[in-house]
């Protein structure tokens, strides 16, 4: 099984590519068993989001 | 259509604000914001009303960034990056089997999103991003703030994609744990004492 670090690892490059499908299978198998990466995704997904809503611009991208 | 002087002006400080962001020089960003104001009154005819005045605006004032930071230094420095910029973070928050430390294992953010109605949060948000190494700063803020494509960033620094996906999980890491102890593990500690 894939560790904490590498699951970190692909968290944030799923932000930035396509993950494969075995990658993006390994990582959720990974954060279904460890809560502290799943928090972790969490966050980080949060942080990509916030940079959509730090100017006010996202609601008015219809 | 007309674009009334006034308007331009109150959306002056969010302006400022992402251009700082991406610059990290006053004059520089002075500079940008004013030649994002000057090519918004000449090209006024051009807004239909479509988007909104600041979504205009703000595509003016990214490609007025883009601009500035092109005519800034084009070429991130590797050995800047690798040396000052690689603190050990991983060994800090991962054992040698590659698994959480105890104390570095993330927690809940109860309710996170509920934090961008708040002010506050948003000076604590840009206190991160300004806390960020510069280099490190600047890639991160190109992908998520200019949109850039990965790609896109490798070539325009010269790094390779697998260097951009490191420096950007840095990136991503540095601020979760920021805004771990400046905003949300305050909060949580702030409701459990009342």
């Amino acid at each position: 099984m894939m560790n904490c670090k590498e699951a970190n690892q692909l968290m944030s490059q799923e932000l930035d590519r396509k993950l494969t499908w075995r990658e993006l299978a390994a990582l959720k198998f990974h954060v279904t068993l460890c809560d502290g990466c799943a928090n972790a995704r969490k966050q980080v997904s949060f942080i990509h989001h916030a940079c959509k809503h730090a100017f006010g611009l996202e609601d008015e991208k219809k | 259509m007309t674009i009334d002087t006034s308007v331009l002006n109150a959306l002056r400080p969010d302006m400022t604000r992402f251009a700082y962001l991406l610059l990290r020089d006053q004059h520089a960003v002075e500079d940008v914001i004013q030649e994002t104001m000057l090519t918004a009154i000449e090209k006024q005819d051009g807004f239909k009303n479509k988007s909104s005045l600041k979504t205009w605006l703000f595509s003016i004032l990214r490609n007025k960034t883009i601009d500035a930071l092109r005519r800034g230094k084009r070429e991130v420095n590797i050995s800047t990056l690798s040396n000052d910029e690689d603190d050990g973070l991983e060994e800090v928050l991962f054992n040698h089997h590659g698994a959480w430390n105890m104390e570095t294992k993330p927690n809940t953010w109860s309710n996170p999103d509920a934090s961008f109605e708040q002010k506050q949060f948003w000076a604590v948000f840009d206190a991160c991003l300004n806390h960020l190494p510069s280099q490190t700063s600047r890639i991160f803020m190109m992908r998520e703030f200019l949109e850039f494509e990965v790609d896109d960033i490798c070539k325009e620094l010269n790094l390779s994609t697998s260097n951009c996906w490191v420096i950007l999980h840095r990136a991503r890491t540095k601020l979760r744990l920021c805004l771990d102890t400046k905003w949300f593990s305050g909060q949580g500690f702030q409701a459990s004492r009342s």
